[in-house]
């Protein structure tokens, strides 16, 4: 598969490893060159400085060819506003969104955009720690 | 009416204080507490501190019952969502937001958002307009309509000079509604009014029509 992602921060870099590792062909976008330093050794894919709310950023990381686009920087509006570039200008049939805020989440998500809200999973995932 | 302007910065102050000279409730949303306290102090009290496209703060100042939410802060991610929530968990009736990157207003119309001002065309075309050989000034949109008002300047040489209005073909809808001559009152043209080379003329005009018009009223011989 040929995949997008918008943010190379944590989650980013790890998820374009394990992708690439996989065997997909990955580009990932950031505005901040010295973030591509978090993909693992012997990432193959492409690591391209750029906005992912520009249009032809997206286009020169193949947004028009891909599969599937994954939005990850820190924004949450930043996140919605691109997903939503690529979901409704170049018709990516898979479009995944980070959203923290919950409120936002849950808006989008009744609006037909896929995300997901790190805040509540995480929230969910230590309550379950506590009841053991 | 009621109206919420999320963005506080320089298009957001001066909105503002437009709007509530024209005797409109106003209530801004700031995330900046230095430009809260400016228009707090300026305009009088009206502005929040806030996230604009949060849920919470939209619930707080009482969006259900706004007639309009205006997004004006320099970002248009934070403007479109701004708009989508007021629009989709408050219904808004009409939202409003400036876009930095004019290839956004398509999307952001898509997208529901009802009306969006490109502060980088605005001041493209004006710059363009002020010109002195631009052919076409655009003086006004309609946009709920699907109209324009525009300005076109007839060069000498157009085939259009010394032609009586009835004798030019254009476009269905166009109406040409003023002529602007050298030395003369206005004059508002009758189908028997005779085209001159530098008159300007004031046309409503359908703006996908824009290049016929021109055409049929600049084209040369």
């Amino acid at each position: 598969m040929k995949i997008v992602i918008m943010g190379c921060g944590r989650v980013g870099a790890a998820l374009a490893g394990m992708l690439d590792a996989e065997g997909h062909n990955v580009t990932i976008l950031d505005l901040d060159a010295y973030s591509f330093r978090r993909l693992p050794a012997g990432f193959k894919g492409k690591g391209l400085i750029g906005n992912g709310i520009d249009e032809d950023a997206l286009k020169k990381a193949g947004i028009e060819q891909a599969d599937a686009f994954f939005a990850l920087t820190q924004g949450d509006n930043r996140n919605i506003l691109a997903a939503q570039i690529a979901k409704h200008s170049f018709n990516v049939k898979r479009v995944i969104c980070r959203i923290y805020d919950p409120l936002r989440h849950e808006l989008y998500e009744g609006l037909g955009l896929e995300s997901i809200s790190p805040t509540v999973i995480m929230a969910e995932i230590l309550k379950k720690k506590l009841e053991g | 009416m009621y109206i919420i302007i999320v963005g506080g910065g320089r298009v957001g102050y001066y909105l503002t204080k437009a709007l509530l000279e024209e005797g409109h409730e106003i209530l801004v949303i700031e995330k900046n507490q230095a430009y809260c306290d400016i228009i707090n102090e300026e305009l009088g009290s009206v502005c929040v501190r806030g996230d604009g496209c949060e849920v919470t703060t939209l619930t707080e100042v009482g969006t259900a019952r706004a007639n309009m939410l205006i997004a004006v802060t320099g970002d248009d991610g934070d403007n479109l969502v701004a708009c989508q929530v007021a629009k989709h968990k408050f219904n808004v009736p009409r939202t409003v937001a400036r876009i930095r990157n004019p290839r956004n207003e398509a999307l952001f119309e898509k997208l529901g958002v009802d009306i969006t001002i490109s502060s980088t065309n605005v001041l493209l075309e004006k710059i363009a307009d002020v010109v002195p050989t631009h052919p076409v000034t655009h003086l006004h949109e309609i946009r709920d309509k699907g109209l324009e008002i525009v300005e076109v300047r007839i060069p000498a040489g157009a085939a259009s000079v010394g032609k009586a209005v009835k004798d030019i073909s254009l476009p269905a809808g166009t109406i040409l509604s003023l002529i602007i001559r050298k030395a003369q009152k206005p004059i508002p043209p009758t189908p028997n009014t005779t085209i001159q080379a530098e008159d300007q003329v004031v046309a409503v005009i359908d703006p996908k029509a824009e290049a016929e018009v021109r055409k049929a009223l600049r084209g040369m011989n």
